[in-house]
């Protein structure tokens, strides 16, 4: 059993949004892996209210901080080696390899055999991806 | 190795500097007729387009060059599901710059991507054609002198019409540009152009429904073809249609030296009687169009 209270080794992702700890599951593709993990959600925030935390047995290697960055910046991600807790500093990536798929139709994507998804960060502030090869902004479906 | 994906791929000053060249092949064509002796374009038409192909044919053959390829999709491989990566990576080998239609999105950034010779978009469904605003910006600069300080009129079909997308992000970039946007109001032009491209660097511009409240204010009508398809219903496409054809009674209304561009081909929308003023120069523009192409020939091939 993973003890949620005390992991030894593993990876800690608090202040998630409520609500968004599922999605942010499903972006990881934690499903597929082996490792325990600990979902939850709803938990008592003084900073947030709510908020939702997922806890990861196992190494960094599992998680690509680039997706939980393009998720929320504002993750806190908790690495623990040993018990040691060392925080880490997520940025908006600025480009996504294979994260998210272009929803146009008319995109070359659509069609094209074994062509990687490539989105591009174009606007920082307003945290606008486009696809590389048509432009289309990639927008998110809640 | 450079490639011609997105007409913003060219900076302002690689434009003008493109745009010279196209001026000076207009004008000695001979000290040009055999920059590309030995050189090969590959046309490369995933749906036909007889006009921009026989444009780059032409391009690359007043340089000396020769060309292969294909007219659709039906004619190449691409019918036996080959991917463009592919298609690319082979005819890299027999061509040294590529032009490339194609009725999907992206396809020749793909193309790009594996290439390894320079590749030219030549439209890409509704995304992009680059050659096209270079043709539009030489045929005004050509004719005003510069493209600075003037009110350009786009009229017609605002919404889908991807020269006109393209031609607003071109000239946003010279100072002194005024846009008169000219369409019904289902046909107006995306929030992505407005919100991004012209508010975001303070462009002034108006959004109007008829042609005639603003034809005397423009130095440059650029008309564009309203398609019936467009309209929700039948009853406002036959209310509105007229507002978008130019006639020679509303002609009458502009400036002597306005001048009337078009990215062809026409079905209704201008009518034929005006072709004989002097200010029609949309078939001007298919000839400046030849001179862009081998401009841009030239610079992607560094034979210049
Ligand atoms: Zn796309």
């Amino acid at each position: 059993m993973l003890n949620v209270d005390k992991l030894n080794n593993g990876i800690v992702l608090d202040h998630i949004k409520a609500g968004n700890a599922m999605k942010l599951y499903n972006f990881l593709h934690l499903d597929k892996l082996d490792c325990e993990v600990a979902i939850i959600k709803n938990a008592r925030s003084r900073k947030m209210g709510r908020k939702d935390i997922l806890k990861i047995e196992g190494g960094l290697d599992l998680v690509n901080l680039d997706v939980i960055g393009f998720v929320d910046p504002d993750i806190t991600v908790n690495i623990i080696t040993d018990g040691k807790i060392e925080k880490k500093k997520l940025t908006l990536p600025k480009e996504l390899h294979n994260v998210i798929s272009c929803r146009n139709p008319r995109c070359i994507t659509s069609i094209e055999q074994g062509l990687e998804q490539v989105f591009v960060l174009t606007d920082e502030k307003k945290k606008v991806y486009r696809c590389r090869y048509c432009d289309e902004a990639y927008t998110w479906n809640d | 190795m450079r490639h011609l994906l997105n007409p913003l791929d060219f900076n302002v000053e690689e434009t003008n500097r493109l745009l010279d060249l196209a001026r000076d092949i207009k004008d000695h064509p001979g000290q040009y007729a055999h920059k590309c002796d030995g050189k090969r374009l590959a046309t490369l038409f995933y749906e036909p387009s007889t006009r921009t192909r026989l444009s780059f044919e032409a391009a690359m053959m007043n340089l000396g060059g020769t060309v292969l390829g294909f007219s659709s999709a039906q004619s190449s491989s691409a019918s036996k599901g080959e991917s463009v990566a592919d298609t690319i990576r082979v005819v890299s080998c027999y061509a040294n710059i590529v032009a490339m239609r194609h009725p999907k999105e992206g396809a020749p950034a793909v193309a790009a991507q594996f290439s390894r010779v320079p590749v030219i978009n030549a439209g890409d469904g509704g995304h992009q054609h680059p050659t096209q605003t270079l043709a539009d910006m030489m045929t005004i600069r050509q004719l005003r002198g510069s493209l600075e300080n003037f009110t350009i009129g786009l009229c017609g079909d605002l919404k889908f019409g991807r020269t006109v997308h393209s031609l607003i992000s071109s000239l946003i970039r010279y100072p002194g540009v005024r846009f008169v946007l000219i369409s019904p109001p289902e046909l107006r032009i995306p929030d992505s152009i407005r919100e991004d491209v012209l508010n975001a660097h303070n462009i002034e511009y108006k959004e109007v429904e008829r042609l005639e409240d603003v034809i005397p204010e423009l130095d440059i009508l650029y008309m564009t073809r309203v398609q019936k398809e467009r309209f929700f219903n039948e009853d406002d496409y036959l209310r509105m249609k007229d507002f978008y054809i130019l006639t020679e009674s509303k002609l009458a209304l502009a400036k002597k030296d306005m001048y009337i561009l078009h990215p062809l081909p026409r079905v209704n929308e201008i009518s034929v009687d005006v072709d004989k003023d002097p200010r029609a120069q949309y078939f001007t523009q298919v000839q400046y169009a030849v001179y862009v192409r081998e401009a841009l020939i030239l610079t992607l091939l560094n034979l210049v």
